[in-house]
């Protein structure tokens, strides 16, 4: 879908929130669900930073760390992209405090959110790491680059621009799954939606401005990866080109 | 002590009967998907009007979390005198979410369609229903079968959410004897260990399967 395409989908979006805000039946629920909407996205940022760093860290050892590292971030990758997000967020939750660590509900959440898209991450990062054209490993082994120069200098920006697609869709995904840490206490959007539902059963409009919401937030992130990613391309282009 | 071997082997078979449930709405999620996702991309190219519209409905569905949809369905249909048992909702709002997905995968086999097909089904005076069945289906749908099959794996791996209307599905029955019992570390390690088993054997099927098509379509 064109760029012009979701702005405009944005910009309905928001106004169609703008308006019901002012209308009776539905502007007494706007503070509860924008405090729930503050959260979510708290978690989200968290979540896409700890996930970005575990992607990369998780696909680097996979590639280059000695074989006892390497067999670990595959387990890693496998257990995490294998079970379900909903069951990780209980085990970290439920479970490890069975062997003496209790954590809050928000660090579970932002853990359990970032380790589980990290996993799909880093297959993304190996991958664009491994399509980058074979000449190019081969022109760093001709001058005598070192590993760490080769991957810095001129593998990683390259498979940088591969990976921004990938990565925008997995954010999408963290942000939807957001939705999840309603169901350990946390008072994101989707919790107060419940909460409010239950003591209101006003569910037609509460719904309608969560749904809204969310719409909007992935909106903003999907054009933001996409101006990303045709900054980043540009750039490359030019480069090709001299 | 940490893991406690008796009340595993006790709890052992309410998770399997949970887990029919887990399958069952799995099996028909993903029929439901499959097949209106199929008829959204298929309304898409024979009516072309409906292009932009579809887009956008795919672009909603895709854009908001499933937990959400499933608590719409569960809580708002009824306002509109449609009331449905956990169950049924639930898989209706699976099967609708991954439908929106499945339609981009169609999308995509219908695209790689060489346009001399498409043409020479005119020439033959071929209706539009023939085309689709006999000449455009027929060779859209194999190469899309693997990326069909890791939705089908991504779906299995959502059912856990049914939890949240209460549907008796594996996460539900894990929360139930957590907190009949206190003891989480077994029911919740199980379902995770059923999953990921899941998950494993149906990667290394879905590779197979990919193996056999490549091999089918090479010849």
């Amino acid at each position: 879908m064109g760029i012009r395409t979701l702005v405009a989908m944005l910009a309905a979006a928001l106004a169609v929130i703008g308006i019901l805000a002012t209308q009776a039946g539905y502007s007494l629920f706007m503070p509860g669900l924008l405090q729930g909407a503050m959260l979510t996205v708290e978690i989200a940022v968290l979540g896409a930073l700890l996930a970005l760093v575990m992607g990369v860290l998780a696909a680097l050892v996979r590639l280059y760390g000695p074989a006892p590292l390497r067999w670990l971030a595959t387990v890693y990758v496998e257990i995490f992209r294998g079970t379900s997000a909903l069951v990780q967020l209980f085990w970290l939750f439920f479970v490890l405090p069975q062997f003496g660590v209790s954590l809050d509900a928000f660090p579970v959440a932002v853990m359990a959110l970032g380790l589980n898209v990290g996993a799909y991450g880093s297959e993304v990062v190996r991958g664009a790491i491994l399509s980058v054209a074979r000449g190019q490993w081969e022109g760093c082994t001709a001058l005598n680059m070192s590993r760490a120069q080769m991957l810095r200098r001129v593998i990683l920006p390259q498979a940088f621009v591969a990976m921004i697609p990938p990565w925008g869709n997995l954010f999408i995904e963290l942000l939807k799954s957001t939705s999840l840490v309603s169901l350990i206490t946390l008072s994101d959007l989707a919790f107060k939606a419940q909460q409010m539902n239950q003591n209101t059963f006003k569910t037609i409009p509460i719904f309608t401005l969560v749904l809204l919401m969310y719409l909007a937030m992935s909106l903003v992130l999907t054009i933001g990866m996409r101006l990303l990613e045709r900054r980043a391309s540009a750039g490359l282009a030019r480069g090709r080109a001299a | 002590m940490i893991w406690d071997w008796n009340f595993t082997l006790e709890i052992l078979p309410v998770l399997a009967h949970a887990a029919i449930v887990s399958v069952e709405a799995t099996l028909i999620g993903f029929v439901l998907a499959a097949t209106l996702g199929l008829v959204l991309a298929v309304v898409r190219i024979a009516v072309p009007w409906t292009g932009w519209t579809i887009s956008v409905l795919v672009e909603l569905i895709r854009s908001t979390p499933l937990l959400i949809q499933i608590f719409f369905i569960y809580f708002v249909f009824p306002k509109f005198g449609l009331v449905l048992d956990a169950f049924t909702a639930g898989v209706l709002a699976i099967g609708i979410h991954y439908a929106a997905y499945c339609s981009e995968v169609y999308r995509a086999g219908f695209d790689n369609i060489h346009r001399g097909q498409w043409e020479a089904s005119i020439a033959l005076n071929l209706s539009a229903w023939t085309t689709f069945r006999d000449i455009i289906i027929p060779q859209a749908i194999p190469p899309i079968v693997p990326a069909l099959g890791n939705y089908l794996v991504a779906l299995f791996k959502e059912t856990p959410l049914l939890s949240a209307i209460a549907v008796m599905e594996l996460m539900q029955a894990a929360k139930i004897i957590g907190s009949e019992t206190f003891r989480y570390t077994e029911p919740i390690t199980l379902v995770g260990l059923f999953f990921l088993a899941m998950s494993l054997v149906s990667a290394v099927l879905i590779r197979a399967l990919e193996r056999l098509l490549n091999r089918r379509t090479m010849r």
